[in-house]
């Protein structure tokens, strides 16, 4: 059927089923200009972000959260409206009934709802209390039923690691724009025709699942009209022009959050999506680019306030309170055009008209093919407030198609065709410790691994290490596996993601995001291992405690194949162990080497390595070489990083350089032009993904010892895969981003 | 041939146009007082590397390069091995590599069989950055423990040629003081000082150049600076010319050498003293 609202629209498959990305393909108008139309930021603009600032501040002042839920259980439609100042926004909509307010959200785990309350001085509710413990269970307690002893010490010992069994997993990015091109009703139509399709004939377990699940999803959607209505609006029908494209967008989004604290929470990619309508408006001389780019702030300025309970657990994990609300910007369609729009400048704008902020996370979509005044706009933006991620668009193009987004710090996602089940990391440094101590954990004295032999040799073998190694591997595989299917088969019984899969495909594409921490120091130490000598100090139990090197060995980051071989291999061999095992759903297997600010908790608890790390240091985050081991500058650092194949870790690659603004550049214009070589050169080598940061350690250094300066007081940095405000780190996290690698200028 | 080598920098962004893979070289005639690199000076080399090695090496980052980058020869002072840079070079325009050599020109001399060498050298070498440090031969003296009538002189030999250059002319506010008081004489072949003398900042700046000139001249440092701006504005090849102004981030590899740092009291200039010194070469 054909609505009104579709006026001026190119017709085609998109008007007869949900296809968002041909209503895209067929409508979208590429900007190949310059960032000269920009509109400034209007004086609503300033102020709703003067407000916001003051309440961050007082967020900040009071702990680190303004606010908290304690009676309501938050669902799409559990809050009266919300606003930051109802007669400014031109977009409206909150988490609760009131901004930086955070809600309470049991589903995950009764016990870690109520210890965020208490962190922060509030009372638990008694009632709810009892009906989380007494009449529904909640997915971490269904975890915790069902997980066998071997793999309570493995999470025990942070062998395997920042597991989703005490939070959310996030990570599913409904095609929110689904909600402004076609409006509810249509959705819930479609939703009831697959559900008539599904279990014909037989009724097995997994179609009485799916068969639940696609009714929870069409009550969400009914739902989330009811929101909408407290706001004012109707969105049972698609939306008539930009402004309400972007409100009915930004509701589907509302109703994930307020019904998921997943660890990673995206909205997607929308820019060009949006900037369909607002050709439209602008055209039709509906709005001026004023009105275009205020409707864009106020989004973001949305975007900016979304925030979480957590616990302190998952604070040190995960520090300075972020969402991941990642924006994917730009990349090329299948058919070779440019996807960037003034909508992507106009997102990027965002970072000037209100300055730099962690979230939502931008992430531009890379190649070398992008429009040259798009690429130097995003450098630029990059030079001025390190708040912009890159990733290599056209390896993943390969892999997901033209309309993909991230879907939390770096991970690719088909929207609306695909969902994931994130899975954290496995420490494969302290797997190789626990390779060489036969399965003993070199910090607590456990048995955490079955018994296997251990390594008695003074001088470590490569050979021997090899194949110790191999064996741990294998056993740290498939646990991690099983454990996962364990955690996600709980997930979707208890904390199911109805909101966002009413806005996916009902034959969803599922993923299998497992992980890697700890890469470069397992891949240098075995380089240790093979070019130097590396003696074994044991402790009085017999337990490798220490290792003595003698001689120079090739470390990862120097473009060195020697040890960046050995780098290929690690990965490509955990892939496929991983790949032996049964996942639940029979999700495809893939894998990660990004770590977030955990880099700095999964250090504490591993032992010294036989590259020289010292025990209880930081691990070096994501795929990034270790501390100190860059001796041939940026570009060796990234042709190193840029040699692991995306084809297998398809979960990300991530990657943080630091680059000193003289070291980029004498001006500013060749800063930009230099930044986009680096970027160009470094994607065209099939490198996956780049945190960009420019400034120098001094910087860092002032700020940590004078945070209450207003300049200070947005000043974000990249760490891998996201984000942050450098003044929300703890203060070893910060020691910890000084000390990794500043490329300065010599 | 084999060039004598301290080291590379693969991500070089301020020395030449664009993106360019930095070759340092070992071995510098000049002491310069405020120098950034003085572990380069020594002769004894890092490691010494064929030529060939070394363009196979920077080619692994082409893909950084785009339209215009490449190669930057640095040093220590490049002009010290010319039959290495000759090679390189050549080897580097067969496959269209940008080519440019950073130096101070110090060992210039339009004599003999060097200078046939430079000659060669040129045909395969696409820009020079040209640091020109001082004018006055007595400050130049002062700073560097050299005269510069042979830089100045190929200064003009490559505005003839009409080789391309870019200037760079380093600017420490007050330098003629800051050298007036603990001058020391250098000569040129890699003998480091064990002991200078310990600066005081209130000597007067007597013995730079003519001792009457100076003590009459309210600025010799921005006068000097002049100067430069007026040469440059002579030659007929200046591309660009950067003020760099000066930084302290060499300090900490004087130390590390146990090498007596004499610019201690100097300070990093504002950006609007900087701006006054560019102005004068425009």
């Amino acid at each position: 059927m054909k609505y009104a609202e579709w006026e001026g629209f190119v017709g085609g498959r998109w008007e007869k089923e949900i296809n968002v990305s041909e209503f895209i393909r067929l409508n979208y108008k590429p900007y190949d200009g310059d960032a000269s139309f920009l509109a400034d930021a209007t004086p609503a603009t300033d102020k709703l972000w003067g407000r916001l600032q003051e309440l961050q501040k007082a967020e900040r002042a009071k702990g680190g959260v303004l606010d908290m839920d304690v009676d309501i259980v938050s669902d799409i439609d559990s809050h009266e409206p919300g606003y930051l100042d109802k007669d400014l926004e031109k977009i409206v909509g909150l988490q609760t009934d009131k901004p930086l307010k955070r809600a309470f959200m049991p589903y995950g785990g009764i016990k870690m709802a109520e210890e965020a309350l208490t962190t922060y001085g509030y009372t638990p509710n008694p009632k709810l209390h009892e009906i989380f413990t007494r009449y529904h269970k909640t997915h971490n307690q269904g975890v915790y039923d069902a997980y066998t002893p071997e793999m309570r010490a493995a999470r025990k010992n942070k062998i395997i690691t920042g597991l989703p069994d005490t939070y959310g997993r996030g990570r599913i990015v409904g095609d929110y724009r689904r909600i402004a091109l076609y409006g509810i009703d249509r959705l819930i139509e479609a939703k009831n025709a697959d559900m008539a399709h599904c279990g014909l004939g037989s009724m097995p377990e997994d179609v009485c699942r799916l068969r639940e699940e696609v009714a929870d999803q069409i009550k969400a959607l009914r739902k989330m009209k009811v929101m909408a209505a407290s706001y004012g609006f109707d969105i049972s029908k698609p939306a008539r022009d930009a402004r309400e494209a972007v409100q009915w967008l930004y509701f589907g989004y509302l109703a994930a959050i307020k019904t998921q604290n997943g660890a990673a929470m995206s909205i997607g990619r929308i820019s060009t999506f949006l900037d369909v309508y607002m050709e439209r408006d602008l055209a039709s001389g509906k709005i001026t680019e004023t009105d275009a780019q205020e409707l864009i702030d106020h989004l973001v300025l949305h975007l900016r306030m979304v925030k979480f309970a957590r616990i302190p657990d998952y604070n040190q994990l995960f520090s300075g309170d972020p969402v991941w609300a990642t924006l994917s910007i730009g990349g090329l369609g299948c058919d070779g055009r440019s996807m960037v729009t003034k909508n992507c400048f106009r997102l990027l704008h965002t970072l000037e008209t209100m300055g730099p902020s962690p979230e939502p996370n931008m992430t531009v979509l890379y190649s070398h093919r992008l429009p040259e005044p798009f690429k130097e706009y995003a450098a630029k933006v990059s030079i001025a407030t390190s708040s912009v991620q890159y990733e290599n668009d056209c390896v993943m193009r390969r892999v997901w198609g033209d309309d993909y987004a991230i879907c939390c710090c770096v991970s690719a996602t088909q929207v609306g065709k695909e969902m994931q089940f994130f899975g954290a990391r496995a420490n494969l440094a302290k797997c190789l410790l626990y390779a060489i101590n036969g399965g003993m954990d070199e910090k607590t004295h456990v048995q955490v691994a079955p018994e296997f032999p251990r390594i008695m040799t003074d001088v470590l073998d490569y050979d021997e290490v090899m194949k110790r190694y191999d064996n741990m591997m294998d056993w740290l595989a498939g646990l991690y596996v099983h454990t996962l299917n364990l955690i996600h088969y709980m997930h979707d019984k208890y904390y199911y993601e109805a909101a966002e899969m009413a806005l996916i495909d009902t034959n969803v594409r599922r993923t299998f995001a497992t992980g890697i921490a700890g890469f470069s120091h397992a891949v240098d130490s075995l380089s240790a291992i093979k070019y130097a000598k590396v003696q074994v100090v044991r402790d009085e139990s017999g337990l490798a405690v220490d290792y003595k090197i003698t001689g120079d060995f090739p470390r990862y980051g120097n473009d060195d194949d020697r040890a960046d071989d050995i780098a290929e291999w690690l990965l490509t061999e955990f892939l496929s162990k991983i790949k032996g095992h049964h996942t639940y759903r029979n999700a495809e297997p893939t894998t990660s080497i990004l770590t977030i600010t955990s880099n700095v908790v999964y250090g504490k608890a591993t032992g010294a390595m036989p590259d020289g790390r010292p025990a209880g240091e930081p691990l070096s985050p994501g795929a990034n070489p270790s501390y100190g081991a860059e001796r041939n500058g940026l570009l060796a650092s990234l042709n190193s990083v840029a040699k692991l194949p995306y084809e297998y870790a398809l979960d990300g690659i991530s990657n943080t350089q630091t680059i000193h603004p003289s070291a980029l550049g004498n001006n500013d214009a060749e800063r930009v032009k230099n930044l986009v070589s680096v970027m160009d050169g470094y994607f065209d080598r099939g490198a996956h993904h780049l945190n960009v940061n420019v400034f120098g350690t001094d910087k860092l250094i002032d700020c940590m010892n004078h945070p209450d300066k207003p300049e200070y007081a947005n000043f974000t940095i990249r760490v891998s895969g996201y984000a942050v405000k450098f003044i929300d780190l703890t203060r070893e996290q910060q020691m910890d981003v000084i000390k990794r690698t500043c490329h300065e200028h010599l | 041939m084999k060039g004598r080598i301290h080291s590379f920098e693969t991500f070089g962004a301020a020395d030449g146009p664009g993106v360019r893979f930095m070759v340092f070289l070992s071995g510098c005639p000049l002491r310069c007082a405020y120098c950034h690199n003085p572990d380069t000076w020594a002769r004894p080399p890092a490691f010494e590397m064929e030529a060939s090695e070394v363009l196979a090496r920077a080619l692994r980052y082409r893909s950084y390069w785009r339209s215009e980058g490449g190669i930057t020869v640095s040093g220590g002072e490049p002009l010290l091995q010319l039959d290495f840079l000759i090679d390189l070079f050549t080897r580097a325009k067969a496959q269209g590599v940008s080519t440019c050599i950073d130096t101070s020109a110090a060992p210039f001399t339009r004599e003999g069989e060097w200078f046939v060498k430079f000659e060669r050298l040129m045909e395969s070498t696409d820009l020079l950055l040209l640091d020109i440090k001082a004018f006055d031969p007595g400050l130049h003296k002062a700073l560097t423990g050299k005269d510069n009538a042979n830089i100045l002189d190929c200064a003009r030999y490559l505005s003839d040629i009409g080789k391309p250059v870019w200037i760079r002319h380093v600017f420490v506010p007050d330098l003629a003081r800051l050298l007036g008081s603990d001058r020391v004489e250098l000569e040129s072949d890699g003998v480091v000082p064990q002991s200078a003398p310990q600066k005081t900042q209130s000597a007067p700046n007597k013995t730079l150049g003519d001792p009457n000139k100076t003590l009459t001249d309210p600025n010799p440092t921005l006068n000097d600076s002049n100067s430069v701006a007026n040469f440059a504005k002579s030659l007929k090849n200046v591309k660009r010319v950067d003020v760099l102004p000066y930084h302290v981030f060499g300090v900490e590899k004087w130390k590390a050498l146990g090498l007596p740092y004499r610019l201690a009291a100097a300070e990093p200039p504002s950006k609007e003293a900087t701006d006054r010194i560019r102005a004068l070469f425009t």
